[in-house]
Parts: structure tokens; C-alpha cells; sequence
């Protein structure tokens, strides 16, 4: 296997790597940044726990190659908050119990944080078409929907 | 109990909601150690097979291989159920389906442990391969545990209460139905895993995704050889378990002993595709029932038949077994009742408990049938449910206890709230609602293993700064019992649930829970927890009355304080009453526990189904089908769940709206399909599951009946609002296009078919027609309780 040298700025922070050619984002953070806050759930795109965002959209790591992303904006759920203010949507999560387990929380919050991006005021339509692509098995997705639309009229204050 | 609460009933976050929110929280999978090893297994290619060879040299003398073990490594069987000890971590001389673990590899990395599994030469000698639940009772198959032919049973039941024949005799309608229920599976997100570490000392630590930290311990001790005292298991937090991770697992012991042999720590997390073959999802379920109704509707009697296609292995197969007849008459009076059940063992992976512990399968038939005797008697689905509903504080002719019972309130709720009765029959062709209820325990009543030991222990333990840890073996599996706990002991102490420290799910580290499964936790551990920070209550008002010269009972806990009364700011602070009681009597430290009343019938079976307390929910589901497609689009559901006493209502609604999700997905599309033995689509891709455009909004109706035992009035909340949800779907279907899809998934081609059959002519019923010609053991007949009154004409 052919190795490559990359530059990825994570989080606004530039790490430098070697990586083999079939190495994954998410195997690159999980495995060499020891980043754990990315899901591993079925390492085939069919669930969503490990969405990122790239450059700001989302995308799945576990089916992106880590040398694709070389020079290219990656933000985690580590990267949303600097550690002293939350992001709005990780403060709803919280606050109206979207989370249960927790594990695809991260890659819901990212979803949603792409969908805020681009559209300030979704729908509830627009909602569940951003986060139809996340799968969660314990909240049945309601205070989800809840948590987002909180997020975005808080915003919007 | 207190009227009054501070923080019992209040909306809350979760206390480790923005840890997890943040992507801080650790899962298994997340943790690494130093120098730890990646392990894998080896999956079998065969259902059923005899291992003639295996040989392992090629892999282990690959550069980065650690170790390479066998099921020879491993010679001791386990199984969660004492009399189910049939499971080896890897297979022994027999394979018995496709994806059974054979063999496990150590190695330094995830690349060489795969290759290794490549280098391992397995020989295969194949045998028959018993794939349907009739080539199971069937006499001319290979016995998949045991040798030679014969039927392939691995329990039967046959119980009679009361005198079925007579009241089916007087009944002025008696219907016989036959249902399917296929099975699927829990799909947690977070796919299983193992770390498990091996000291210089001897002393052996598993971190593992499990419900049942206590269990797990257990079977380690047995299959390792290993002193209890030597081996420590913790559940960090679990992501997601449905029931999924209520058994032992194979990884779980191959991991302990593959750093048990290297000397390293080893993890092993299982791909979703192995999660998959772990499976010990729903099971697949055919039902016979037949039940006797009077004009008005009430039930005279029933006789219930299921067969279980259990796969390859025991796991809870004889608790699910005696499931499937359990429940039934938690919701209805039935005053004569028979119940004929038979598990079998095919070549697929093994089934077990998924959320509802096999009584959803026949809450679907029975929910189904009392709707089908409804429109046979021209009565209402409501009124057929009113007249058949049991009373609280009464006893089920089985020998359940029943308590608080907010049966008829829930209907009545749901019925109001959904306006059914001015839709049912009434909407648009295509358009339809249905009803169902449902009911089930706040814990197992028995214990797995049965001793007379506590179900639950909860120690607390008070610093001299008035901090509070709590220590608790309860898992949070996602389900909030750590919050649960942490408000329990709030509430008495007069604190914040977020101030409370909470230890949980470690067996060095907490006392006793068995675990999070059978909905138990709030209940048990919540009491537990209840007498426990009473204890530290005690002490705390007895040092502080002393210091203020006045009585412990004129004191109360809030707000951080402990004052006289009402009297704001007459007391002290929370930390200066502790120093005081620290003073006077020593570390302040308290447990409580909690063992279940004994609640066994006078009968072999009789502990399953017993719990101290039921809870109970009723469920309206509003929809339209597309008679052209089959297309189900759900609109709108309505749950209303008595669950006693929300001690924190919006983690309850979680619960509510997360059961009325997972139903969903199993009446419209879950599927734990096989071509033969071979699993139809092992991924997410072919399992579907609802995603947030098949969620309908859910409208939750949080009943409170107080129940007399559980902690500040509680009742469970994790199952039951599943239950009534897929008859509901099943009879919604129904009153939009006249069909009935007496099988589950609810799918596009089953209604189609049943509207084809409807234009022929048809009654457009799908399902299947006939049963087993399997012959039952002899019927054990069983007095009805003391009092209890099995003449039809009782009220």
C-alpha cells in the first residue's frame, strides 16, 4: 500500500500525516488522533454516526479516503464548541433530551449544523430531509426535530 | 409518600447531556490502552457443520500475530439462563450457523488480525440443515444439540387455568385466528465491543457495551476458571441495547482470553455485520388463537398457541417461550385460559429478548383478534377493550398481581385525544385508525439466578464537603437510569440530580444490580436507591434536630438546605448538617436495597410474567395506505402509558416516543430475513429501519396511577409504550381498505396482495392459515387463584 503525505486542518488545527492510501477519515481520527467524538456504526455509509463536515458540508468519513480531504476543512463534533461556549444545537440536544445513548449524537449535531448553516429557519420538512441520512434507534427522532428548531429560533433572536 | 416533590416530576436534561452532546462521552470503542491488541474472529461459512480440522499455524506465524485461539482454548459452555448452558465462545467440533464465531486472532493491528483470519484453514464436513420452524419439529433432521436425527425442541409449555372447553362452550362467538410475527432485531447504533486487560497480578478487567455488567461477571468467572473477587467488569456508557446486549457474548470471553494469553490488553469490537450474527433479536413467532366471546364482547376464554423458531442457541428461549403466554391476561379478564408453546432450535443465529421480551408477537395477535371479534359482535374496538379490562388490585387468573392499573384511563385519554371514535369507519377509503393496548412489567419479579439476595443494591456515600456519590451497577444503556437515580437521591436530599456523583455499571466499584433489562431498573434500583438516601437522610436530620433542639420530623431537604419547616434560612446548609452527622456517627455512608415480593403462582413457569408492578398503555394510530402501492404513510400517533409516576417526564416521553419509533419500524418494514440460513442483508443497507421521514409526530399522554410500591409512585416506561403500537398499525390498515395483514412487516406486497384478493373475490386477509401438526405435552391444570371467579358470568 502506497503512503501519502497530507495536511488536514481538523477543527482549525493543521495536522500532518502519512497515511496509506485506503486509510479512512474516520480510521484517521478515531484511530491516529485518538478524535473519538466521530462514531464508528457500520463503516459502509448506511448510518451517519460518523458524519463530518468538509469544508462545511457534511459528509460520511468512514467512506472518505483521508488523502481526498488533504488541504480540505475538516470540523468534528470536537471542533463545534472551543471548549467554553457550546454550539447552539449541542446546548438544545442537551437541553430537550435529543440524546438517549448518545452515539449518534455527534453526527446528528453536524447534520444539523450544516442545515443551520445554509438555512437559518428550516421546516420541519427541510429538518427531517437534512437528517434523513442519521440514523437513531432509541428517540424516534422527535426531540431531535425539537432540538433543532429550537437551535435555529435561538439564533434567529 | 410526600405530596410534594422538588425535583421528582420535574422537566430535566439528562445529567450527562452535554457530555455526550459534546462528543466527550466514551464508549468502548473509544477507549484504548497502552499496547493494547486488536482481536477478531473468524466466522463460520456453514449452518451446520462438523469442524473436522482447524488449523491455525499459517496464521500464527504471521509477523504482528499475537495469538490465535480455538474453541479447544475455551472447552467450558455458558448460557444467560442456568438451564440453558449450551454456548461455547467459539465453536467446539460443530458449527451451528452461518457467522458463528471459530476461531479469534490477537495482532498488533486491524490489517494483519484480518489476514490472519485468512490464514486460518477451517474444514467443514456439512450435515443437513434445519431451517424452518417445521424442519425443527420435524423427527428426520440432525439434532443441532445432540447426536443423530430427531425433533429439534428445546422447550415446550402446555398450562391450563380454569376450564377453557367450558368456557368456550358458552360463548356465543368463538374465533380461531392464526398470526405470524417475523422476527428482527435491536440495531443498537453503537456495534458490540470488548476491552479486556489482563494484569501482572492476575486480575482480569472487561470493559464491555453490555446491559448486564453482573452477568457477564458470572459467566467470566465460569468460562475462565477465574475467582469472582479477581475480575472486574464495567459498562461504560452503552450505546443503545434494546435487549441486544442482555446475554454474555462470545467476544466478550474471547477478548479476556486472548490478553489472558498475551499479556496485553485486547479490544474487539464487532463490525455491524457480526452484530447482525450476535443477534438474540425478536423471535420469529406463528400464533394459533382461539377465544370465546359473549354478545357483549367479554371474553369467556382463550387458547393460545405459539411456536418459536429460537435459532441456533438457548439464550432467554425459555423465558421468551413462556412470554409469548404470559402477559395476555395483564390487560383482559380472561377467566379460563390455556397456553400451548413450543421453542425449536434452527441453523440461524440465536433470538432472545428484544424490547417487550417476546409479548409483542402475541399483543399483535390478540390486539388483531379482539379487533376482528369486535366487528363480528358489531361492537367498537373501544367498547370490546372496557368490557374485558382488568381492575386494579385484582388477580389474573395465571396468578399475576396486579396493582395499579391505569388501563382505562389510558383508552379513554388516547380515544379523547385522537378523536377514534368520530374516525373509525368514518375516514376517507385509504385512510384509516386503529387501536390497540398493551402492558408490561416493572421487572422481572424473579431473578435469573434464584436466590434470595437483593435484585438491586445502591450504596451512597456523603464527603465532608456535603458531596454525594452514588454507586449503582444499573447500565445506562441510553434509557436515563443513571438520571433516574441521581433525581431519586436528589429529591430526598433536597439537592440538584446534576450535583450527585454517580458510579455505575462497575462490579469493583458498586454493589449489586443484575442489570438493565426486564424494565426494571427504575423501579428496583430506584427503591434501592429511595432507602439509601433515606438512611443518609435519617442521619443527617437526627444530627442536625440534635444541634437545634428540635425533632427529625420538623425538618425538611431542599434547595441545599435542611430547615425548620417551611421557615426559609431557619436551618443550615446541606454541608454543615453533614459535618454535624459525620460528627456524631462516623463516615456517612448508607445503602439500601430491593428484592422483589414473592409473587409466584403454584406453578412450573409461574416466574415469568410476575412483576410488583404493571404498566399499562393504549395507542391510536392514524394513517393512510395507498391501495394502488400498498404505500403506508403514518400521520399521527397517539400513546397514552400509565406509568405510575413520571419522575421526569420528559425523559419519559423519550421513552414513549422511542417505543412508538421502534414499533413502527417492526410493523412496516424489520425484517430478520434469511434466503435458507444465510442472512438476507446483514448491513443497514438491506435491515431498514425508520429514518426521520418515516416518523410520524407522536403525541404522548403520560398517565399517573401511583403505584403503591414503586419509588414515588413509578412504573416502568422502556417497553411497554411498544407494545399496542404495531397492532394499532395492523388494525389502522384494516379500517382504511378492508384488508387485514395478519403478518408481520406490514409491507408494500402484502397489501397489495391482500387487495388483489379482495378484488377476486377474496376476503383479503394475508397470513398464514394453518399450524404444526405438533402434539403438545400433557396440560398441566392450575388452579386459578383463591377468590378468583372463572364463571363466565362474573363481573
Amino acid at each position: 500500500m502506497t503512503e501519502q503525505a497530507i495536511t488536514i486542518p481538523i477543527n482549525g488545527e493543521e495536522h500532518r500525516l502519512l497515511v496509506s492510501s485506503n486509510r479512512t477519515l474516520l480510521e484517521v481520527l478515531r484511530w491516529d488522533l485518538d478524535m473519538t467524538g466521530t462514531k464508528h456504526g457500520c463503516d459502509l455509509g448506511e448510518c451517519g454516526a460518523c458524519t463530518v463536515l468538509l469544508d462545511g458540508h457534511p459528509v460520511l468519513a468512514c467512506l472518505t479516503l483521508a488523502c481526498q480531504v488533504d488541504g480540505r476543512d475538516v470540523t468534528t463534533i470536537e471542533g463545534l464548541s472551543d471548549g467554553r461556549v457550546p454550539d447552539a444545537l449541542q446546548t438544545t440536544f442537551a437541553e430537550l433530551g435529543a440524546a438517549q445513548c448518545g452515539y449518534c449524537t455527534p453526527g446528528m449535531i453536524l447534520s444539523a449544523r450544516s442545515l443551520l448553516n445554509d438555512n437559518t429557519d428550516p421546516t420541519t420538512d427541510e429538518i427531517n430531509q437534512a437528517l434523513s441520512g442519521n440514523l437513531c434507534r432509541c428517540t424516534g427522532y422527535v426531540k431531535i426535530i425539537d432540538a433543532v428548531h429550537l437551535a435555529a429560533s435561538r439564533s434567529s433572536d | 409518600m410526600e405530596g410534594t416533590h422538588t425535583v421528582i416530576g420535574r422537566r430535566a436534561p439528562r445529567v450527562d447531556a452535554m457530555e455526550q452532546t459534546t462528543g466527550r462521552v466514551k464508549y468502548v470503542d473509544d477507549e484504548t490502552l497502552p499496547g493494547m491488541l486488536v482481536g477478531r474472529h473468524l466466522a463460520s461459512t456453514h449452518a451446520h457443520a462438523v469442524i473436522s480440522s482447524i488449523d491455525t499455524s499459517r496464521a500464527e506465524s504471521l509477523e504482528g500475530v499475537r495469538a490465535v485461539i480455538t474453541g479447544a482454548d475455551l472447552p467450558i459452555t455458558y448460557g444467560i439462563l442456568p438451564i440453558s448452558q449450551d454456548e461455547n465462545a467459539l465453536a467446539i467440533d460443530r458449527v451451528r450457523y452461518i457467522g458463528e464465531p471459530v476461531a479469534a486472532v490477537a495482532a498488533v493491528d486491524v490489517a494483519t488480525a484480518q489476514r490472519a483470519l485468512d490464514l486460518i484453514d477451517v474444514r467443514y464436513e456439512p450435515l443437513d440443515e434445519v431451517v424452518t420452524l417445521d424442519d425443527g419439529l420435524a423427527d428426520d433432521f440432525p439434532l443441532i444439540h445432540g447426536e443423530g436425527l430427531g425433533q429439534n425442541l428445546h422447550r415446550s409449555a402446555a398450562l391450563e387455568f380454569g376450564d377453557v372447553d367450558e368456557g368456550l362452550g358458552a360463548a356465543d362467538l368463538v374465533r380461531e385466528d392464526v398470526f405470524l410475527f417475523r422476527g428482527n432485531t435491536h440495531a443498537a447504533l453503537e456495534t458490540h465491543a470488548a476491552l479486556a486487560s489482563f494484569s501482572g497480578e492476575g486480575k482480569l478487567t472487561l470493559r464491555s457495551s453490555t446491559q448486564v455488567p453482573h452477568y457477564v461477571h458470572r459467566t467470566l468467572e465460569k468460562v475462565l476458571e477465574l475467582p469472582s473477587g479477581r475480575i472486574r467488569v464495567i459498562a461504560p456508557h452503552v450505546g443503545g441495547g434494546f435487549g441486544g446486549k442482555t446475554d454474555p457474548f462470545s467476544h466478550e470471553i474471547t477478548a479476556c482470553k486472548l490478553s489472558m494469553v498475551t499479556g496485553q490488553p485486547v479490544k474487539i469490537t464487532l463490525s455491524r455485520e457480526e452484530v447482525f450474527y450476535a443477534h438474540r433479536g425478536r423471535h420469529p413467532v406463528l400464533m394459533w388463537v382461539k377465544t370465546g366471546f359473549e354478545s357483549n364482547g367479554r371474553i369467556t376464554a382463550m387458547h393460545f398457541r405459539t411456536y418459536l423458531d429460537g435459532g441456533a442457541y438457548g439464550s432467554y428461549g425459555v423465558a421468551t417461550l413462556y412470554y409469548t403466554g404470559a402477559l395476555q391476561t395483564s390487560t383482559y379478564r380472561i377467566p379460563n385460559y390455556r397456553f400451548e408453546g413450543v421453542r425449536v432450535f434452527t441453523n440461524k443465529p440465536a433470538c432472545g429478548p428484544k424490547r417487550g421480551h417476546g409479548t409483542p408477537q402475541p399483543r399483535f395477535a390478540l390486539e388483531c383478534q379482539l379487533d376482528k371479534a369486535a366487528e363480528d359482535l358489531g361492537l367498537d374496538p373501544i367498547a370490546i377493550r372496557h368490557v374485558n379490562a382488568v381492575e386494579p388490585d385484582s388477580m389474573t387468573v395465571n396468578h399475576l398481581r396486579i396493582t395499579s392499573c391505569g388501563l382505562t384511563e389510558c383508552i379513554d385519554r388516547v380515544v379523547e385525544a385522537s378523536g377514534f371514535s368520530a374516525k373509525h369507519g368514518q375516514l376517507p377509503r385509504g385512510r384509516g385508525v386503529g387501536f390497540a393496548v398493551g402492558a408490561y412489567m416493572s421487572g422481572a419479579g424473579l431473578p435469573i439466578y434464584w436466590n434470595d439476595m437483593p435484585q438491586s443494591e445502591v450504596q451512597i456515600k456523603v464527603d465532608r464537603g456535603g458531596g454525594v456519590t452514588v454507586y449503582s451497577m444499573a447500565a445506562d444503556i441510553g434509557q436515563g437510569s443513571t438520571s433516574m437515580l441521581a433525581t431519586v437521591v436528589a429529591e430526598r436530599l433536597g439537592l440538584d440530580p446534576p450535583d450527585m456523583n454517580m458510579v455505575t455499571a462497575d462490579t469493583d466499584l458498586t454493589p449489586v444490580d443484575l442489570g438493565s433489562y426486564s424494565s426494571r431498573v427504575t423501579f428496583m434500583a430506584g427503591n434501592a436507591a429511595l432507602e439509601a438516601a433515606d438512611k443518609v437522610r435519617s442521619r443527617v436530620f437526627a444530627a442536625v434536630a440534635d444541634k437545634l433542639e428540635i425533632e427529625p420530623e420538623d425538618l425538611v431537604a431542599e434547595h441545599g438546605r435542611i430547615e425548620m419547616g417551611a421557615d426559609r434560612g431557619s436551618g443550615m446548609s446541606w454541608p454543615d448538617g453533614v459535618r454535624l452527622a459525620i460528627a456524631t456517627g462516623g463516615p456517612l455512608i448508607e445503602s439500601g436495597s430491593y428484592r422483589s415480593p414473592d409473587l409466584a403462582g403454584p406453578y412450573r413457569g409461574s416466574g415469568v410474567g410476575i412483576s410488583p408492578a404493571y404498566s399499562y398503555s393504549a395507542c391510536v394510530v392514524e394513517l393512510d395506505c395507498d391501495p394502488e402501492t400498498g404505500m403506508v404513510s403514518v400521520d399521527r400517533v397517539w400513546l397514552a402509558h400509565d406509568i405510575g409516576k413520571a419522575i421526569n417526564p420528559m425523559l419519559a416521553e423519550g421513552q414513549i416516543e422511542g417505543g412508538v419509533y421502534m414499533g413502527l419500524g417492526e410493523a412496516l418494514f424489520e425484517d430478520h430475513a434469511f434466503r435458507g440460513t444465510l442472512h438476507r442483508g446483514p448491513s443497514f443497507l438491506d435491515y431498514k429501519t425508520p429514518t426521520t421521514l418515516d416518523m410520524p409526530p407522536v403525541e404522548c399522554i403520560i398517565v399517573e396511577s401511583d403505584d403503591p410500591e414503586g419509588p414515588f409512585g413509578a412504573k416502568e416506561v422502556g417497553q411497554g409504550p411498544l407494545l399496542p403500537v404495531i397492532p394499532a398499525v395492523a388494525n389502522a390498515i384494516h379500517d382504511a381498505l378492508g384488508v387485514r395483514i395478519d403478518e408481520t412487516p406490514f409491507t408494500p406486497d402484502r397489501i397489495v396482495a391482500a387487495m388483489r384478493d379482495v378484488s377476486k373475490g377474496g376476503t383479503g386477509r394475508i397470513g398464514p392459515d394453518e399450524t404444526p401438526g405438533f402434539e403438545f405435552p400433557p396440560l398441566t391444570h392450575v388452579e386459578p387463584p383463591i377468590g378468583f371467579s372463572t364463571g363466565i358470568h362474573a363481573s
